[in-house]
């Protein structure tokens, strides 16, 4: 048994070398695979060619790796006393492309920086995590049980969900919705509230489907019925399926997906990617990319257990939370057993927003885990 | 602080509930990659085979027809073709304009290929022009380096060297059209050609032969990756006719400008040697394609070059329709062998009078001589004391009033009239004046030129029943020929009319007889009335039949056959609007006969 005074009292003067050693090597070692696994396929989707996914993919990753550490050596304390700036800071930056996005063309979900682009809504996913962390950390039981403690953090959810939905990204503001809810489920709100919510949700509803723009309607509609227009929306589902089944067992070998190759399945390097991997490594290096997640996803838990402070319990799971939404909606979704939503598979799918939000949140585990025996005060 | 602890609790366990859930989830995950992957990977499979491998068919090479002598009747000719493709080039425009400099290349020609460029995807060739002459083919070779783009492929084309002189035999062929019958998968490939008539059309199926398959690897936008694999096709059968192709061009050449027709048998088996019907059309022209200006020439012709004057025309037989009423009126015992019947130029039947052609008559004649004089009094007679239904019934015993079927379309039946038959379809009794006029081969009495050489056979051979053919008929199928039942002795002497016809003079074709190393012919000539010629063009001095306008002159009609002694050949000829029989149909017969004799492989070999 440790006794928690000392461990606090070394862990206040850890040294960045110290710290690096605490890093969780097997955690890292799952990442980098599953990076190596996505490099792979660019590499294969390019037809045999590191030009142009497979080579910019592996520098991003480099760079993320970077982002990751240096995030990981951040002070937990530090994390959760400017939690509530940092969301405010990415609430800022979502009105300002929303107010870009209607004086742009189009749905314009990013700001345009000189050297990459920034996209608030990912920035958020992480900042609403760290601010109801920092909010359910804050509070007693008894507030998180009543009306009134709920509707603070609510309000901090939906206010970014709203405005990342109306972008119009719905992929992303449910996906902010639910990491919320995930969270909301762990500190203990009752459960009839959720069973409250999810009824008035059943009768809106209809209402809400008036308001779904026409794509986002058709691609609820293909989903229920993918032949409804297989030469249109219902043409990825389809030819997803037939690309993933074809694989069989082991696959068609590695470059050698006819369905990916030959041009019949859509985005294969981005949100279809999965699919492709499923056809030139079958059932196999499908479910090998499935337990490498499980397996990053248990380490989350993990640190959310062992972490001593309430702040960083609930960082952990709601960024696990929310990696595990990517993982497991992109796969449902190639697999179609959800409507094509447009999430990609992180760490393998081809995009630099995704890759460096989820490296920063990777970062943030870790440093959540480094910092693991630093009890924090109520502040 | 206990209500601290219990926040930490709750966390615990609802984060374990949570992990549980998402492992859960997880796992439908992998439960449904073994369902695509392995429950349903059989049909995945070949749906993702039937997305990458696309299947053509490539055309067999059409069957070859022959002549009997193997002379090539219609065969596949190479045809050049340029195509262009248009991601090949950077200025489809600019690749154009290089090529016209070459060779013309007309507005539509130009708008048609824009259109086809723009319709198929950029990796699809397009023909741009086709038919290219040897120097052409060389032009656009030595040219490549400025014609971006194009190439020359090499097709296939039906070529009948023989032209217009085969087209009612062989036919033609086409591409399809809708109301073809979609027997073969082939039907729907572009380019993909049919038979559309003649021999073309009734051999269809074993000239077609059966289609190779090209299985190849195609993207989702259809270009073609590589060739999976290549299963042959068969070509199509070659096919011997029975034609001989020197004496079918000299038989077309006789007739010059003249329409009608022309078949020349052998009269043991029923071989056809020779099947004309002019003028015809250009097969070849049909194969490529006709124009709109073509087609309309073809159907607006006055000549009907489109139709198969051998067995689509119907015509009165006329006085070659003789030698049957005789047989008849011999077997019947209406007259004797010796009956002499006296002609004095007309004959009174109620209160009409029936001429003979000759104004002055001809005075006594016995039915070898009446054949030979083709006496009209004395066949009105004959048929008077016969009766319509026993000439009906030795017509059609000789092949008369029914379709003999030989393979062509649109083959007609001609009609040979009774009393049943007239109180069926006119809904009146005969009447005994047509007796005698169809006993001069006129009224109501139709037949076909096939006809009338299948009937001439059989008045020859010694009374078996040949039927015409285009196949060669092997000497099993030869001893199957039944015999008529008629009389040999009355057969000789209808032949002996017939003889007398040509080789005596006095005979109505004694001017086109011939002696070829002492084989002659025989015949019998027929003219028959389109439209008489009226007093009022009498009272203009138009009195004979070259005043007339075209198509109201007589049809001129011969048959014949020879060598007289030893009957081989039978040959049947007609000439619309020819005017008489024995001044424009009796010598192209004895031209066409007397070419088959010179040309008869026994014949040759003896002289």
């Amino acid at each position: 048994m440790y006794k928690p005074y000392e461990t606090s009292f070394r862990a206040q003067r850890m040294s960045i070398k110290e710290k690096l050693m605490n890093i969780s090597f097997w955690y890292v070692f799952c990442i980098c695979l599953l990076a190596a696994a996505g490099t792979v396929m660019l590499y294969s989707a390019a037809n045999g060619h590191w030009n142009p996914w497979a080579i910019k993919q592996l520098a991003r990753f480099c760079v993320g790796l970077g982002v990751m550490f240096v995030l990981a050596l951040i002070d937990i304390r530090w994390l959760m006393r400017y939690a509530y700036v940092f969301y405010i800071f990415a609430l800022v930056l979502l009105l300002v492309v929303e107010v870009n996005g209607h004086t742009g063309m189009g749905a314009q979900r990013w700001i345009n920086f000189v050297f990459f682009k920034l996209q608030p809504s990912e920035l958020m996913k992480i900042a609403l995590v760290m601010a109801l962390a920092k909010y359910f950390h804050g509070v007693p039981l008894q507030s998180i049980e009543s009306i009134k403690g709920i509707i603070p953090p609510l309000l901090m959810a939906l206010v970014p969900a709203g405005l990342i939905i109306i972008q119009p990204d719905l992929g992303t503001g449910l996906m902010l919705v639910m990491t919320t809810c995930a969270i909301f489920f762990c500190v203990g709100v009752q459960l009839w509230k959720f069973g409250l919510v999810g009824l008035s949700a059943i009768i809106m509803a209809p209402i809400a489907w008036h308001f779904l723009h026409d794509y986002q309607k058709n691609r609820v509609l293909t989903f229920l019925n993918p032949e409804r227009d297989p030469l249109g929306a219902g043409y990825h589902i389809i030819q997803s399926k037939i690309a993933l089944g074809s694989g069989g067992i082991f696959g068609k070998g590695f470059l050698k997906g006819t369905q990916s190759h030959l041009n019949f399945l859509p985005e294969k390097h981005t949100d279809f990617i999965y699919t492709m991997l499923s056809e030139e490594f079958g059932m196999v290096g499908a479910v090998l990319i499935i337990l490498i997640n499980l397996i990053i996803i248990a380490y989350g838990f993990s640190f959310a257990f062992k972490s001593s402070s309430y702040f960083g319990k609930i960082l952990a799971l709601g960024l696990t939370t929310n990696y595990f939404l990517y993982v497991f909606i992109n796969t449902a979704m190639v697999l179609g057993l959800i409507p094509v939503v447009g999430v990609p598979l992180p760490l393998i799918s081809y995009g630099g927003t995704v890759m460096l939000s989820i490296m920063a949140s990777f970062g943030l585990m870790l440093s959540v885990y480094i910092n693991r025996n630093i009890s924090l005060g109520k502040e | 602080m206990n209500r601290d602890n219990d926040k930490g609790k709750i966390l615990l366990q609802r984060a374990l509930v949570m992990a549980g859930g998402m492992a859960l989830l997880l796992f439908g995950i992998i439960l449904r990659l073994y369902y695509l992957q392995v429950f349903q990977a059989d049909k995945f499979k070949m749906l993702a085979d039937e997305n990458r491998i696309s299947t053509r068919l490539v055309i067999p090479e059409r069957g070859i027809i022959y002549d009997r002598n193997g002379t090539v009747l219609a065969t596949n000719e190479q045809n050049f073709q340029v195509m262009i493709v248009a991601e090949q080039t950077a200025d489809v425009q600019q690749t154009l304009d290089a090529f016209k400099k070459l060779m013309p290349l007309s507005e539509d020609e130009e708008k048609r290929i824009k259109r086809d460029l723009k319709r198929n995807r950029s990796f699809v060739p397009v023909k741009v022009k086709e038919n290219l002459t040897w120097e052409e083919v060389a032009k656009v070779q030595l040219n490549a380096a400025e014609l971006p783009g194009i190439y020359i492929e090499e097709g296939l084309n039906r070529y009948y060297p023989y032209g217009e002189k085969m087209a009612q035999v062989l036919g033609y062929v086409a591409a399809v059209s809708d109301s073809d019958p979609k027997d073969d998968p082939l039907l729907e490939v572009p380019g993909f050609k049919i038979g559309k008539s003649g021999i073309e059309k009734f051999l269809e199926q074993r000239l077609r032969g059966k289609s190779g398959i090209l299985k190849m690897e195609v993207n989702a936008y259809g270009r073609v990756m590589k060739e999976i694999e290549e299963t042959e096709g068969v070509p199509g059968e070659n096919i011997t006719l029975t034609l001989d192709a020197r004496l079918q061009e000299k038989a077309y050449d006789a007739f010059q400008d003249q329409s009608g027709a022309a078949i020349l048998l052998d009269v043991h088996s029923g071989e056809i040697l020779a099947f004309v019907s002019t003028p015809a059309f250009d097969p070849n022209a049909f194969a490529r394609g006709l124009t709109h200006q073509e087609w309309n020439a073809l159907q607006t012709n006055e000549k009907t070059p489109l139709v198969n004057k051998a067995i689509q025309g119907h015509y009165s037989p006329g006085s070659v329709f003789k030698p049957l009423v005789a047989l008849a009126g011999l077997e019947a015992g209406a007259i004797k062998p010796d009956t002499k019947l006296f002609c004095n130029g007309r004959m009174a039947l109620g209160d009409h009078f029936f001429h003979c052609w000759k104004y002055w008559g001809h005075g006594n004649l016995n039915v070898v001589e009446a054949l030979m004089h083709s006496c009209d009094i004395f066949f009105y007679e004959t048929a008077l004391r016969v009766g319509i239904d026993k000439i009906a019934d030795m017509a059609r015993r000789f092949g008369l009033g029914e379709k003999i079927g030989i393979g062509l379309e649109n083959e007609l039946p001609g009609l040979v009239p009774d009393k049943k038959w007239k109180l069926k379809n006119r809904g009146e009794p005969w009447q005994q004046g047509e007796t005698l006029i169809v006993g001069i081969g006129q009224g109501s009495l139709l037949v076909t030129p096939l006809q009338l050489a299948t009937m001439t056979a059989r008045l020859v051979n010694g009374g078996y029943k040949v039927k015409p053919t285009f196949f060669p008929v092997s000497d099993r199928n030869l001893l199957k020929i039944e015999k008529i039942n008629v009389s040999d002795t009355y057969l000789d002497m209808v032949k002996q009319g017939m003889y007398d016809v040509v080789n005596i003079p006095g005979g109505t074709a004694w001017m086109s007889r011939f002696d070829y190393h002492g084989m002659k012919m025989g015949g019998k000539t027929g003219s028959v009335q389109v439209r008489r010629i009226t007093l009022k063009e009498r009272q203009q001095g138009i009195t004979k039949q070259e005043d007339l306008p075209w198509k109201y002159r007589d049809h001129a009609i011969f048959i014949g056959y020879a060598p007289a002694d030893n009957p081989k050949y039978a040959v049947a000829v007609l000439v619309e609007h020819g005017g008489g029989g024995s001044k424009a149909a009796a010598p192209i017969a004895s031209k066409i006969l007397k070419d088959a004799l010179i040309l008869d492989p026994v014949v040759y070999r003896k002289h």
